[in-house]
């Protein structure tokens, strides 16, 4: 990573942590996590899964959030306020400027999922008063989280890097609930004909695959996660954001500041 | 080499919901800044100043012609390092104190880490941010305190080129004085510094050269002492007796008269047949004196004038 | 005009797209692949369906739809993988069914596949018995529904009385199909025979809206159309054995001899073998899922069909 990216990097993740607004949606995520303890009380012998259900649904939920609210001040926010005027009149390349904020974005939500992730692991030694081998899973499905988050935010960039903040918000979350919905947008495109066939088999290829990122209930079952699907979803993750983030660039590169 | 040449630049905007209704902002602009001056840009609000800055920076493509900036392209970053730039009503990011701030961009514009802590604090001295407010959130700042760090993050890293948009707005009249004498001293390090107003009186103040720009045009161009001689100015004439003031009016001219003393100012053109009528009445005319014509009566000459005839 | 570092950055930017979008696709279709084998157990989060309609903000005719689709889906699933485990269709169905009481393909669909023994449904007859007793208290006037409990109650639960009741009390709400009478009665008297099976399935058949009920229904008629042919068939053989007193050998054997005009084949349209103990076999059981002539000895079904859902 060259210094320029590292310095926008950092620049964005401190930007990030001093804004309030992640805290409220961290503290909302905490509460949540607590929630689901007090509502295990009144359930019988699930409390342990419905504890991991909704710790990490969460996670996942809020950690979007966050992902939308402070992704889309990346670029369409800078535009606006004109701090990007003098970043780009200096010797950054744009592109360099939007890898930059891509980690900057990745290392805020990793650091978020951190504490929420701590939050929820204390929750459940409270609750289990220990913690067993299949609670490895429970880390694969907030790694497969992270991914989320990751492509999340390299979609929110490529919004953001042509249209105003409040536009892309909704985009970013539109693409996000369709993501979440790839499933189904799959089965009908198993069962559809003609040319929705192949028009819902090209979308279920565009939109991000978060079906295949979300193993909560899974894991909640204790089932484990099988190492091919780590990978390939791993590869799947880094290859879409990368996609998103040369998308992004390729946008940025050419587009005029108002 | 010219540090700015711009080659019948233009820039067109599309404005509509379906974007079909064109907007010229700025119609074919052909000028240089040489190196080493102080070069004013002038024209009324709205007249396509700031535009004329982005297209400069890169910030906006244009529509037509090109831009040299040092010799070379600003979508180069060896030549954006040798430039430093303020914008029109500067925004920083919020939760970053006026020291981070420069530290990120110092370190965007590849200044030396070691040498990076001396240079800002010496930069924040020299545009007079007070020292407490060194180590605040931009978010707490004025607006005129906002104005003085963008003016340290133009001239952080020593550019060789400094364009400032707008710099002494936001400003009280102390601040002004500051900024001409940080530009003043910016150009007897050997700095170009291009900046834009609207307030005449700091480019006549400070500057080698100006242009003058209305509605996207350029209406004019030169050494300020030259452009205020070309224009024709105007004459007083003062004499002794009231009873010449009727036949001065009926001239279409406003007399003034303090007791027995009468004044008027006209054009040029018209002295003679003032004199002529002064004479008639049996005045005594007491002095005849050409005004002196300042940038403003160029300014607004030249923006008086229909877009055809102007001059280049 | 552009400095040609943009121009050429853009380039680069463009096929690296390209060439991280194909990537992405192919990991896709991986991780798709993957899923398919090893997809985990489904859980439902919300197990209540009166929380749900709480949760829902009052949108429940699109929640409704959501969970209808996934029982559809999960039956479809779990049929394709030849599981003999369905316990999440009834809390599937039974949420639905509560977030719209009105749904009544939900009920049918419930009512069929709830049923029918493994593999072929998650035979928990009782369970579709609560769920379209629910669905005629929601929705009196429909007579399908009554249709769908006489027709549980005689080919699933083999209860005839309770069957003939459900029949006559059907063909009482106006605008029933005439054929609830003609049904209710046959029941009556010949519960169980397979003439009163064939009109059912015949029926349901003719009248259901659902492509995946209606191809069941289809398979029950191939069914019980080929046992027929199959118990004809092995009565012919028997009976040209001690006519002659020599065991056919093949069906072209007794083509040949004029016992048969062609080759007898399945409803689906596979000649039938012709066993040297003069046993007549179907040759792809697997095709004919409900027939209960004609198989194999020691036939286990392998792969299970419900037409449409098997890609």
């Amino acid at each position: 990573m060259n210094s320029r990216i590292g310095v926008i990097a950092f620049n964005t993740f401190r930007e990030a942590v001093r804004d309030r607004v992640l805290y409220n949606l961290i503290v909302f995520a905490l509460i949540m996590i607590g929630a689901s303890l007090l509502l295990g009380q009144i359930t019988i012998g699930v409390e342990r899964q419905l504890l991991i259900n909704l710790g990490l649904t969460s996670i996942s939920i809020f950690g979007v959030l966050i992902a939308i609210f402070i992704g889309i001040g990346l670029v369409s926010k800078e535009i606006d306020k004109r701090t990007l005027y003098t970043m780009l009149t200096r010797p950054v390349r744009r592109w360099e400027f939007i890898l930059g904020k891509f980690f900057g974005l990745v290392i805020t939500l990793a650091v978020n999922a951190g504490f929420m992730t701590l939050g929820f692991f204390i929750a459940l030694l409270y609750l289990m008063h220990g913690f067993q081998r299949s609670d490895l899973s429970i880390l694969v499905a907030i790694y497969f989280i992270l991914l989320q988050f990751m492509i999340v935010t390299a979609i929110a960039l490529v919004f953001s890097s042509f249209s105003t903040p409040i536009e892309s918000a909704v985009l970013t979350f539109a693409f996000f609930v369709v993501g979440s919905f790839s499933e189904d947008l799959r089965g009908f495109a198993e069962v559809a004909k003609g040319t929705s066939h192949y028009f819902a088999v090209g979308m279920s290829y565009i939109i991000p695959n978060f079906s295949a990122l979300n193993v909560i209930a899974s894991v909640a079952h204790g089932n484990p996660v099988s190492h091919q699907l780590i990978l390939m979803n791993t590869l799947y993750a880094f290859t879409y954001a990368g996609t998103a983030v040369c998308l992004a660039s390729l946008i940025f590169q050419n587009r005029n500041m108002k | 080499m010219p540090a700015v040449e711009t080659f019948a630049l233009e820039k067109t905007y599309r404005v509509g919901f379906w974007r079909s209704s064109p907007k010229v902002a700025l119609k074919s602009l052909t000028m240089s800044v040489e190196a080493g001056e102080i070069f004013g840009y002038l024209g009324p609000n709205g007249a396509g100043k700031t535009t004329t800055i982005r297209l400069l920076m890169g910030l906006v493509n244009p529509t037509g012609g090109s831009v040299k900036i040092l010799g070379g392209s600003i979508d180069d970053p060896a030549i954006r390092a040798q430039i430093g730039f303020l914008p029109e009503q500067p925004y920083f990011y919020d939760h970053l104190t006026a020291k981070e701030l420069l530290n990120y961009y110092a370190a965007l514009s590849s200044v030396p880490a070691k040498e990076r802590s001396r240079r800002i604090d010496a930069t924040l001295t020299r545009v007079g941010l007070a020292q407490d407010a060194w180590n605040t959130q931009l978010r707490k700042f004025s607006k005129g305190m906002l104005q003085r760090v963008g003016l340290a993050q133009a001239v952080l890293h020593e550019p060789k080129l400094v364009v400032l948009d707008e710099p002494m707005s936001g400003l009280d009249p102390t601040g002004r004085r500051e900024v001409r004498d940080l530009i003043e001293e910016l150009n007897h390090e050997g700095k170009t510094v291009l900046f834009s107003t609207h307030i005449l009186s700091d480019a006549e103040a400070l500057c080698d050269r100006v242009a003058v720009i209305g509605k996207g045009e350029l209406r004019g161009i030169g050494v300020v002492a030259d452009l205020t001689a070309s224009v024709k100015g105007n004459v007083e004439i003062m004499w002794q007796g009231a009873s010449a003031v009727p036949a001065i009016s009926s001239m279409g001219l406003h007399p003034h008269a303090v007791g027995d003393t009468v004044r008027v100012v006209v054009a040029e053109a018209k002295v003679d047949a003032v004199i002529d009528a002064l004479r008639r009445s049996n005045a005594k005319l007491v002095a005849v004196t050409p005004v002196r014509t300042t940038l403003e009566d160029y300014f607004l000459a030249q923006l008086a004038k229909p877009t055809a005839e102007v001059s280049r | 005009m552009k400095h040609s570092s943009t121009n050429h950055a853009s380039l680069v930017l463009a096929v690296l797209a390209c060439f991280l979008f194909a990537g992405a696709t192919a990991a896709h279709y991986k991780v798709e692949g993957i899923r398919a084998q090893t997809r985990p157990e489904e859980i439902l989060y919300i197990p209540s369906g009166k929380t749900l309609k709480r949760m829902s903000l009052g949108y429940t005719g699109l929640l409704a739809d959501i969970y209808w689709t996934r029982a559809v889906q999960y039956f479809g699933w779990k049929h394709k993988q030849r599981s003999v485990d369905y316990h999440l269709l009834y809390p599937l169905l039974d949420i639905t069914t509560q977030l719209d009481p009105h749904l009544i393909v939900a009920y049918q669909f419930g009512t069929t596949f709830l049923a029918q023994a493994p593999p072929n449904g998650a035979g928990e007859p009782d369970k579709a018995a609560a769920l379209i007793e629910r669905g005629i208290q929601n929705n009196p006037d429909n007579w399908r529904l009554y249709y769908d409990l006489g027709f549980l109650n005689a080919m699933e639960r083999h209860d005839y009385v309770a069957a003939a009741q459900a029949f006559a009390r059907g063909s009482q709400v106006p605008g029933a199909h005439p054929f609830l009478k003609v049904i209710a009665a046959a029941m009556a008297q010949h519960g169980g025979d397979v003439e009163t099976a064939r009109l059912m399935w015949q029926t349901t058949l003719e009248t259901t809206e659902d492509a995946m009920i209606r191809q069941n229904a289809q398979k029950h008629l191939q069914a019980l159309a080929s046992d027929d042919a199959v118990l004809k068939l092995e009565e012919l053989v028997r009976q040209v054995k001690e006519r002659t007193g020599v065991q056919p050998r093949s069906f072209i054997d007794m083509v040949s001899a004029g016992y048969l005009r062609r080759i007898p084949t399945d409803p689906l349209g596979r000649p039938y073998k012709l066993r040297p103990d003069g046993r007549v076999e179907v040759q792809d059981p697997d095709s004919l899922p409900f027939i209960s002539q004609g198989l194999p000895p020691g036939y286990q079904p392998t792969r299970p069909i419900v037409p449409g859902l098997a890609k």
